[in-house]
C-alpha cells in the first residue's frame, strides 16, 4: 500500500483559509429559508400589538375561510401542551418561574407575544389571513423599565412574582462587612450605570420547519439553532412529550446567533405539533421585526455601585446592586446570566478584598432577555472598568496606574475572587496592559490631550482603557450542573473521530458553527495530531441523527471544550493505531513511536507503517492482534476540570466634535491573551467582530421601548447596527499565557472582543469630557447625548 | 415582510403609464422602489397596481451641455459617476455619493426621491437650494413645476394623481456661484437627521447677491431657511457673516424631534450644518 505518503504540513498556528467560505460566499449555503420540502405549507403568527392585555376572545372564522388557509390555531388549541421550560434556575427563582406558552393563553405580556397561528399553502396567503383574525384585547397597564417594575403599585405580570421580582440573588462578602469597609475607606465614590438593552441582530433571523412522518411516528425539526441536541431534548421531553428517539433536529447553515439561537422558542415545538395536526411539513420563518420584537434581547442592567479606595488608588470595597430586566417571561437560561456569569465576575482582573453583589431579576412587558455575546461578562466588565476610572478620577492617579496597582499578580494564580466563580487558573495582566499602552502611544496621547484642552481645539480627545478577564470554556458539569447555581445539567462536549478504511477521516462534534469556522479549526487540529492531510478530514455537526449528544456552541466553549473532546478522541485513535502498528511490525506496543501519521519501532525509522496502512488493516481486519476489535474510531465525552479565563487590555482613542457631539474612534488597540491559537486569522476575525459589536453598544445600539410597551426600534431603519464604514481599523496584538485546563492551552476568543471594547469606548468618551466635569455618561453615546453633556457642563462651569 | 396582492405593469411609454394611473386610483408608480417596496412589505402601503417606470425609454440620462437636465429615472449612481456633472455642478455628484449606501445609489432615482418627498431625503433640499424644476406629464398634458412650488407637506407634492415626473432641470450655475450640501446621517437608516444645502451667488470676494439655503431631515418637508438667507445676502462670506447666518438658520422652522435627536438638538444642528455648508459653498465659488 501507499507507504510513500509524505507527512502533511503542520497547520496549528497557521492562518488556514476558512473551508466554509466558498460555499457561503457564492450563495450555495443551505439556510433554513432555502429548504423546501415536498408538500410544505407555511405558518404565519399573529403577534400582540399591545404590551399587556387580557384576551377576551379570538375570532378566527373569517381567517379560516380565506384562500389557501389550511388551519388557524390559538392558545386554546394548545392548552394541553407544556409551556417552554426555564433550564437555568439560579438561586431564588424556583417559585417565580413564568415561561412562555407556544401561543398566549388568556393574556399577552409583551408586544409581539404570539396570539394565533395561520397555516396556508403560501406564506402570502398565511399573512393575508392574519389580517382577518379578530382579537378582543382588554388592555392592562404595562411597565417596561425595571426600576419602575419593582415599585409598589406597578403593573404585575405574573401572580407568582410579587413586585415582578423573579429572584433576589447575592454573592461575595456579606453586605454589612462591605458597608463597614466602605465607611472606613479614604476615598468613596458612588455611581449609577445603565447597561442598555441590545437586540442581537444575527444576519439570519430565526425559524423552524417541522415534519411529522405518521408511517414511522418520527419527527424532524430543522431549526436555526446553536444547540440542536439540547433543542431535541427540551422539545421532546419537556414540551411535547415525544419519545426522544423519535425526534431528529437538524441545524442547517446558521447565519449568526450571538447567543440568541441557544434558546428554545415557541415555534420549534409549534411546527412539529402543526405538522402532526395537518399531516404536512410546516415552515415558520420570522421577519426582521418579529425578530426584534420577540427573539431574545441582551443586557438591560440598572446598576448602582459604591466604591471604597485608598488615596493611592487601591480599591478596598465594592458594592454592586443590579436590577436585571429579564422581560415578560423567563427565557431558557435567562436567570443564569445576571448571576453566575455576571455577579461572580465583577471583580474583573483586580484583587478587591470586599465585594458584595446584589442582583434582582425583574419581569417587565418587554422581550425576554437572555445571553447575548459575552453574556454577563460585558456587564461585569463595564461595572469594574468604570469603577477603575471613577477611582482614577477621585484620586487623581492615572487610570493605567490604578489598574496596575489593583491587578491580581502572576504569583496569585490560581486565584479565588471570593465571588463563587471557579478559581482563575492563570493570568498575567500587566504585560498586556503595557503592550497596549506602548502600541497606542499613551504618553504622547496624554500630551496631545493636554495641548488640545489648553488651546480649545474643536475636537476633544479621549483615551479609554479596558483591562478585562472573562470566563470561557464553560463548564465543569459538577459546578454548572449544581441546583441553585447552574442549569441542572452538564456542559461537557462530545466528539467521535472515525478513520475509514481508506484513511480518510470523519469527525462529529456536538458543537457547531454559525459563523465561527469550526470545520477549518477542528480539521487543522486533527490533521496535526493524527498526521492525516487536512483535506482528508471532514468535520460533521449540526444533525442529532446518529451523533453523540452535545451541548452546542456558546460561551466561547467550542475549542476549549469541544476541541478537547476531539483531541482526546484522536489520542484514543492513535493509541489503537500504535497497538495495531506494533502487531504489524512484530514489536512490543511500548516500543512504537507515532509521529506525523507514521508508526515505527524505536530505533528503526526505516520500517514505517502509515496511518493509512493501519486504517486499512483495522478495517479489513484479517490480521488483528488477539482481542482487538475491527475499526479505527473513538468517542470522547469530555468534561472540563475548570473554565478558562482569557484576558487582555484594549485602548480606544476618540475624538468628539464640539459642535455636534459626534464621536469618532481614531485609534483602537487590542492586546488579547486567548492562550494558544490554532488559527490566528479566525481568532483575529472573532476579535474584529467582537470589538465591532462592543463598539456598537457604546456608540450606536440601544433598544428603545415607549412607556406603553411599544418597541420604537423595531426595524433596522431605527435600530443602528453599524456598517463597516462606521468602524475603525483595529490594531491587534497578543500575549500568550497558556492554560493547563486543556491540553491545547487554548482559552476561547469568541466573546473577548465584545467584553473588552464597550468599556474601552465608554471610558474614552467620558475621558474626553472629564475636564468639563463629566464623571459618567450612559450609553449609547449618540451625538445629542454627548453634545448635551458638553453643553450642560459648559453652561454650569 | 409579505406585501398584499397587487397587479404589476411595465409600460413602454409615459402616455401608457399615465393611462394605467388613470385606470386605478390606488395605483402607484414604481421607480427605484427603495421607499415603496419596504413600505409594501410592512403593509404600510398596499397599492392595488404597481406601474413600473423602468420600461420607458428616454427617462434616463444626464445632459449638462447648457441647462442641466436629468431624466427622472436616472439613478444616484449615475449622478455620482457623471464626470460631466462633476465639472459643472460637483455638489450633485458629491451628494449622490452621500445617499444611503451603494445598493441604494444603484437603485434609487432622482425622480423617485422628489416625487416621494420623504422628509429626510437628501435631494429634496438640494433641488430646492438649486432652484430646480420638474417637467411632468399627466392626463391633462405636460407642465413645469418650480422647486418653490413643489413640496407641499410630508410625503406630499404638487403632483396630481395622474402626473409623472419626466425630468428634473437646473440652471447652469452662473460664474461665481457656490454650492454645498452638508449631511448628518442617521446611523441606522442613512437618511438625513439633518441636511442643509446652500447655494450662493456673487463670486469670490464679492458680497453675496443671492442665497438659497434649504433644510431636510429636521422638517416635515424640504424647507428654505429664509432667515439664514436674509442674514447672508449682501454680506461678504466670511467667518463672522457665516456664523451669524448659522445662528438664525433654525429660527422660524417647524422642527421634528424623536428619540434619536430632539427638536432642540436638530435646530442646533441646522445651524451647525448651515455654517459648514456656507463655508464650503464659499470655498467653491
Amino acid at each position: 500500500m501507499a507507504t510513500t505518503i509524505e507527512a502533511p504540513e503542520k497547520l496549528v498556528g497557521k492562518p488556514v483559509r476558512r473551508r466554509e467560505d466558498p460555499k457561503l460566499m457564492t450563495g450555495s449555503g443551505n439556510f433554513l429559508d432555502d429548504i423546501r420540502l415536498p408538500g410544505m405549507c407555511y405558518a404565519a403568527v399573529l403577534r400582540s400589538p399591545v404590551a399587556h392585555a387580557k384576551i377576551r376572545g379570538i375570532n378566527t372564522s373569517r381567517a379560516k375561510a380565506m384562500p389557501g388557509v389550511i388551519g388557524v390555531f390559538t392558545g386554546e388549541d394548545l392548552a394541553d401542551v407544556n409551556p417552554l421550560p426555564c433550564a437555568w434556575q439560579a438561586a431564588g427563582v424556583d417559585n417565580n418561574v413564568a415561561t412562555p406558552r407556544l401561543l398566549a393563553l388568556g393574556e399577552v405580556r409583551q408586544v409581539g407575544d404570539p396570539v394565533a397561528v395561520v397555516v396556508a399553502e403560501s406564506v402570502y396567503q398565511a399573512n393575508d389571513a392574519l389580517e382577518a383574525i379578530e382579537v378582543d384585547f382588554d388592555e392592562l397597564p404595562a411597565v417596561v423599565d425595571s426600576r419602575e417594575a419593582v415599585k409598589p403599585g406597578a403593573p404585575q405580570l405574573h401572580e407568582n412574582a410579587p413586585n415582578n421580582i423573579v429572584m433576589h440573588w447575592t454573592c461575595g462578602t456579606d453586605a454589612e462587612t462591605v458597608d463597614r469597609a466602605l465607611a472606613e475607606a479614604e476615598v468613596r465614590v458612588s455611581q449609577s450605570l445603565y447597561n442598555q438593552r441590545l437586540i442581537p441582530t444575527a444576519m439570519e433571523p430565526r425559524g423552524s420547519i417541522g415534519n411529522y412522518d405518521p408511517s414511522t411516528d418520527e419527527y424532524t425539526l430543522w431549526a436555526t439553532s446553536q444547540a440542536p441536541h439540547v433543542h431535541k431534548l427540551v422539545v421532546a421531553a419537556f414540551v411535547l412529550g415525544i419519545p426522544e428517539q423519535k425526534i431528529r433536529v437538524i441545524a442547517p447553515d446558521v447565519g449568526g446567533g450571538f447567543g440568541s439561537k441557544i434558546f428554545v422558542y415557541f415555534d420549534m415545538p409549534l411546527v412539529l405539533w402543526l405538522s402532526k395536526q395537518l399531516g404536512r411539513p410546516v415552515k415558520f420563518f420570522e421577519d426582521r421585526t418579529e425578530n426584534y420584537l420577540h427573539t431574545t434581547h441582551g443586557r438591560d442592567h440598572h446598576t448602582d455601585i459604591e466604591i471604597g479606595a485608598t488615596k493611592d488608588g487601591k480599591i478596598t470595597a465594592l458594592k454592586v446592586s443590579t436590577l436585571a430586566n429579564l422581560g415578560a417571561y423567563l427565557s431558557t437560561v435567562a436567570p443564569g446570566i445576571p448571576t453566575t456569569l455576571y455577579g461572580r465576575m465583577v471583580a474583573g482582573c483586580y484583587k478587591i478584598p470586599n465585594i458584595h453583589v446584589d442582583v434582582k431579576g425583574v419581569y417587565t412587558n418587554t422581550a425576554m432577555v437572555d445571553a447575548y455575546r459575552g453574556a454577563g461578562r460585558p456587564e461585569a466588565t463595564f461595572v469594574v472598568e468604570r469603577t477603575c476610572e471613577l477611582v482614577a478620577d477621585a484620586t487623581g492617579i492615572d487610570p493605567a496606574e490604578v489598574r496596575r496597582r489593583n491587578f491580581i499578580q502572576p504569583e496569585d494564580f490560581p486565584y479565588d475572587t471570593g465571588l463563587g466563580m471557579l478559581p482563575y487558573d492563570s493570568g498575567n495582566y500587566a504585560p498586556a496592559l503595557d503592550k497596549a499602552l506602548e502600541h497606542v502611544g499613551y504618553t504622547d496621547l496624554l500630551q496631545e490631550q493636554a495641548t488640545r484642552r489648553a488651546n480649545g481645539s474643536s475636537k476633544l480627545l479621549g483615551i479609554g482603557l479596558s483591562s478585562y478577564v472573562e470566563v470561557c470554556g464553560i463548564a465543569p458539569s459538577k459546578w454548572i450542573g449544581l441546583s441553585g447555581e447552574g442549569w441542572g445539567a452538564g456542559l461537557w462536549e462530545s466528539a467521535e473521530v472515525r478513520v475509514y478504511l481508506t484513511g480518510k477521516v470523519s469527525v462529529t462534534t456536538g458543537s457547531l458553527p454559525h459563523g465561527q469556522g469550526h470545520e477549518t479549526t477542528f480539521a487543522q487540529l486533527v490533521s496535526d495530531q493524527l498526521g492525516i492531510p487536512y483535506d482528508d478530514i471532514e468535520i460533521e455537526h449540526s444533525d442529532t441523527k446518529g451523533t453523540p449528544f452535545g451541548f452546542g456552541s456558546y460561551g466561547s466553549r467550542s475549542l476549549a471544550v469541544g476541541g478537547t473532546a476531539i483531541y482526546k478522541s484522536v489520542q484514543k485513535v492513535v493509541e489503537k493505531a500504535k497497538l495495531l502498528a506494533a502487531h504489524m511490525l512484530e514489536a512490543a506496543p511500548e516500543d512504537i513511536v507515532y509521529e506525523n501519521g507514521k508508526a515505527w519501532v524505536k530505533g528503526s525509522p526505516d520500517a514505517v507503517k502509515t496511518i493509512q496502512d493501519i486504517a486499512l488493516q483495522a478495517h479489513i481486519a484479517y490480521d488483528l492482534p488477539p482481542g482487538m476489535e475491527p475499526g479505527l474510531e473513538a468517542v470522547t465525552y469530555y468534561d472540563p476540570p475548570n473554565c478558562t479565563f482569557p484576558f487582555g487590555t484594549h485602548v480606544c482613542v476618540v475624538e468628539l466634535d464640539r459642535d455636534t457631539g459626534q464621536v469618532e474612534i481614531v485609534k483602537y488597540v487590542a492586546v488579547d491573551d486567548v492562550g494558544n491559537v490554532i488559527n490566528p486569522m479566525i481568532v483575529d476575525g472573532q476579535l474584529h467582530g467582537g470589538i465591532a459589536q462592543g463598539i456598537a453598544q457604546a456608540l450606536y445600539e440601544g433598544a428603545v421601548y415607549a412607556d406603553n410597551g411599544e418597541l420604537v426600534t423595531a426595524t433596522m431603519n431605527d435600530y443602528a447596527i453599524p456598517k463597516a464604514s462606521m468602524l475603525p481599523t483595529y490594531e491587534l496584538d497578543r500575549t500568550v499565557t497558556t492554560t493547563t485546563v486543556n491540553p491545547m492551552g487554548a482559552k476561547g476568543a469568541g466573546e473577548a472582543g465584545t467584553i473588552a471594547s464597550t468599556p474601552a469606548v465608554a471610558n474614552a468618551v467620558v475621558d474626553a469630557l472629564s475636564h468639563l466635569g463629566v464623571k459618567h455618561l450612559d450609553m449609547p453615546y449618540t451625538p445629542e447625548r454627548v453634545w448635551r453633556a458638553m453643553h450642560v457642563q459648559s453652561a454650569t462651569a | 415582510m409579505f406585501p398584499n396582492q397587487f397587479d404589476y405593469h411595465r409600460p413602454e411609454s409615459v402616455e401608457a403609464a399615465v393611462s394605467l394611473l388613470a385606470a386605478d386610483p390606488d395605483a402607484k408608480l414604481l421607480a427605484g422602489g427603495h421607499s415603496l417596496l419596504p413600505a409594501m412589505k410592512l403593509r404600510l402601503a398596499s397599492p392595488s397596481t404597481l406601474v413600473d417606470l423602468g420600461g420607458i425609454g428616454g427617462l434616463v440620462g444626464i445632459d449638462a451641455s447648457g441647462k442641466i437636465t436629468i431624466g427622472a429615472m436616472t439613478t444616484y449612481a449615475m449622478l455620482r459617476d457623471s464626470r460631466e456633472l462633476s465639472r459643472v455642478l460637483p455638489m450633485l455628484t458629491e451628494a449622490a455619493d452621500n445617499v444611503g449606501d451603494p445598493a441604494v445609489q444603484s437603485r434609487g432615482t432622482l425622480g423617485g426621491a422628489l416625487a416621494h418627498s420623504d422628509p429626510a431625503a437628501d435631494f429634496t433640499a438640494i433641488f430646492l437650494a438649486l432652484n430646480g424644476s420638474v417637467d411632468v406629464t399627466g392626463s391633462q398634458g405636460s407642465r413645469t413645476i418650480a422647486a418653490d412650488d413643489f413640496f407641499v407637506d410630508l410625503f406630499t407634492t404638487a403632483l396630481q394623481p395622474e402626473e409623472i415626473i419626466t425630468s428634473i432641470s437646473f440652471q447652469a450655475p452662473a460664474p461665481g456661484t457656490g454650492a454645498a450640501y452638508e449631511k448628518f446621517r442617521h446611523p441606522a437608516s442613512g437618511y438625513a437627521v439633518v441636511g442643509v444645502a446652500a447655494a450662493v451667488g456673487g463670486g469670490s470676494g464679492a458680497p453675496v447677491d443671492w442665497a438659497r439655503i434649504a433644510v431636510t431631515g429636521a422638517t416635515s418637508k424640504a424647507t428654505r431657511a429664509t432667515n439664514a438667507e436674509l442674514a447672508i445676502v449682501g454680506k461678504n462670506l466670511d467667518a463672522d457673516s457665516i456664523s451669524a447666518a448659522a445662528a438664525v438658520a433654525g429660527d422660524g422652522l417647524e422642527i421634528n424631534g424623536d428619540h434619536f435627536a430632539s427638536e432642540d438638538y436638530r435646530r442646533h444642528i441646522v445651524g451647525v450644518l448651515t455654517g459648514r455648508a456656507l463655508t464650503r459653498a464659499a470655498a467653491s465659488r
